[in-house]
């Protein structure tokens, strides 16, 4: 098995740890914000609302 | 009626009572042969705790299936873990104030004939019985009630509910009879030896099926968010549970193990299970309260929608918290750079922190006045209130020029109280004190002036409470490390811990007065499900009969 040293491992860490965190968190956004989502999301947020006890 | 005629086949009616069979025979094999007899007493206690549960299905299930399985929600589950969650939350915070007061008052409180008394071993059952106990009773009971009514969906898996249920109380009294007996494996919030931990890691995996079961069922088409979180936490502890406690016991018949790991590793992985533990369970579990309740209470949708999926995707699926855990490690054995990701990572947690705060907070955007006749909703939005507080006050004692002054001494104490009497206890008892009405089918508390008094006088705990943490921390801080003109050390430790009597005496009047709020709230509690105030228009034969059901 190939073994990397401590400096190669943090090199890599540091470069495409930080590339994933802003791709996810892009990505995140872009979900989040993506325009024909709305309807849906506005409705999701009134479903504490709805009338509990009613049946299922 | 029905149920009898055509009874579909219930595999969990198999299942349960194959896991109580197998607890049972390894219980009275641990009885029969075990040469350990603290092993001896918890079998037995686990035997006894067998024998009840079993007891219960059985009546429970004797005279065919309860309606309720047939209903469209499942309630009695959710009832009992409320009762459960107060219950243990009492024993919890009175544990917390005899600590206290051993520690302002050590003359008086210590018994050293009594060993079970001792702080070490008090300790452990404070942390656990508020955390798990109170904390995880109040999660599972909350998680059970919000699922259905946001999937609109009954609870999956049948009797699995009622076996998470039982299997949970099983645990915490195996753990807390175990600490009293000096049993432990000496991990922080981890205390309990491999066979409760093997016991725990059943009840777990049950609670996610239940969980997962009710989920894959709904009827909604969109999983709201409290779900995400719920799952979230229910995942997240599965997996730190497991590998925090990756153990090999001295033998099958003893309480004794040894850890997998050792040095820094173990030191690592043990605050990597002992942080996340804070961020999933005190954390990811009770911001999915915040998110059904506060909404429901307010009645207004949360604040922005999209803001929560933000919130809930950078605080787990990134994974930030699995990664501040080497916070607690700072100046140790652990490498630099460790040190350094842990304390980088706890400073973006602020991010979605107060993301998270601002939804909260801005759920009440137009109904700020609420916050005057409704002391429910005011509880909600102050635990909200200090979870901001906690979470700004967290990542700056991260900061390894803060943490060189705050560690070992009494701020972190302060600050985890802050986050726990402020946040956890206040946004459960605010869910709570929804829940019971809604449950019991009562128009509203027996007394919202209780209600008042409850915040106030806790809120009043809360305030001297971390103030004297505060001030006694950063105190200590600076005595340690205190150097006179020649280089030496300017106070004996023993000074040091004189110099914080004032202090303990303070914190102890604080935890006095939190516990006495929570007092107050079980007797209103007690006096709405026995019906104080009750539905209009409901028959008195109705009323009477859950009355009786809630007694």
């Amino acid at each position: 098995m190939e073994r990397y040293s401590y400096e190669q491992i943090q090199a890599f860490a540091q470069s495409w740890g930080a590339v994933y965190f802003m791709v996810l968190f892009a990505a995140v956004c872009v979900y989040a914000l993506w325009p024909s989502n709305k309807r849906k999301f506005d409705e999701a947020a009134r479903i504490p609302l709805e009338d509990d006890e009613a049946s299922p | 009626m029905q149920a009898v005629s055509e009874k579909p086949f219930r595999p969990d009616l198999v299942a349960v009572p194959v896991v109580l069979l197998l607890g049972t025979v390894f219980a009275l094999i641990e009885v029969a042969k075990s040469p350990d007899p603290l092993m001896v007493i918890q079998a037995w206690t686990f035997l006894a705790c067998m024998l009840g549960i079993s007891t219960f299905f059985l009546r429970r299930y004797a005279v065919g299936l309860p309606d309720e399985e047939s209903g469209p929600y499942v309630n009695d589950v959710v009832k009992a873990g409320v009762i459960a969650s107060m219950f243990w939350g009492i024993v919890g915070m009175l544990v917390g104030v005899v600590i206290a007061l051993q520690l302002a008052f050590p003359h008086i409180f210590y018994f050293s004939n009594f060993p079970f008394t001792n702080f070490g071993r008090l300790r452990p059952l404070h942390t656990s019985a508020v955390i798990f106990a109170f904390g995880g009773n109040v999660l599972i009971a909350t998680s059970f009630y919000v699922v259905q009514r946001t999937c609109h969906a009954r609870l999956a898996g049948g009797s699995w509910a009622w076996f998470v249920f039982w299997g949970y109380q099983t645990f915490i009294v195996l753990a807390g009879t175990g600490y009293l007996l000096g049993i432990t494996q000496g991990r922080e919030y981890a205390e309990p030896e491999w066979y409760v931990d093997i016991w725990l890691t059943i009840v777990w995996v049950a609670y996610l099926f239940v969980f997962l079961a009710t989920l894959w069922k709904r009827r909604e088409p969109h999983i709201y968010v409290a779900n995400w979180f719920y799952l979230s936490f229910i995942v997240t502890i599965a997996m730190l549970h497991i590998v925090n406690n990756l153990a090999m016991p001295v033998s099958l018949l003893q309480t004794k193990s040894f850890s997998l790991f050792s040095g820094v590793q173990d030191a690592l992985i043990q605050w990597w299970y002992g942080h996340n533990a804070v961020g999933f369970f005190l954390t990811a579990g009770f911001l999915a309260i915040m998110y059904y309740f506060i909404p429901k209470r307010a009645e207004r949708p949360v604040y922005s929608y999209r803001l929560s999926i933000v919130h809930f995707w950078t605080l787990i699926f990134i994974y930030i918290y699995i990664w501040a855990g080497p916070h607690h490690l700072l100046y140790t054995a652990l490498p630099e750079w460790a040190q350094t990701l842990g304390m980088t990572f706890s400073i973006m947690l602020w991010m979605p922190s107060w993301g998270g705060m601002i939804n909260g907070l801005m759920t009440l955007s137009g109904a700020w006045d609420k916050l005057r006749t409704d002391p429910v909703l005011r509880m909600l939005v102050a635990s909200v209130a200090f979870y901001g507080m906690a979470t700004f006050e967290g990542p700056v004692m991260s900061v390894k020029a803060v943490n060189a002054l705050s560690h070992y001494t009494d701020w972190t104490i302060g600050h985890v109280h802050s986050g726990a009497l402020g946040w956890v206890g206040f946004v459960s008892f605010g869910a709570i004190y929804c829940l019971v009405p809604w449950l019991w089918k009562r128009k509203s508390l027996y007394s919202l002036r209780l209600v008042e008094w409850h915040f106030w006088v806790s809120t009043l705990g809360i305030v001297f409470y971390i103030t004297s943490m505060w001030v006694a921390g950063i105190m200590q801080g600076l005595m340690w490390r205190a150097y006179n003109d020649f280089g030496f050390l300017e106070y004996s430790f023993v000074e040091t811990v004189a110099a914080m009597h004032p202090y303990y005496i303070i914190r102890a009047l604080g935890g006095i007065l939190y516990l006495a709020g929570t007092v107050i709230m079980v007797y209103n509690l007690w006096r709405t499900i026995r019906g104080g105030v009750s539905v209009a228009g409901e028959s008195a034969a109705l009323n009477q009969t859950l009355s009786v059901q809630g007694a």
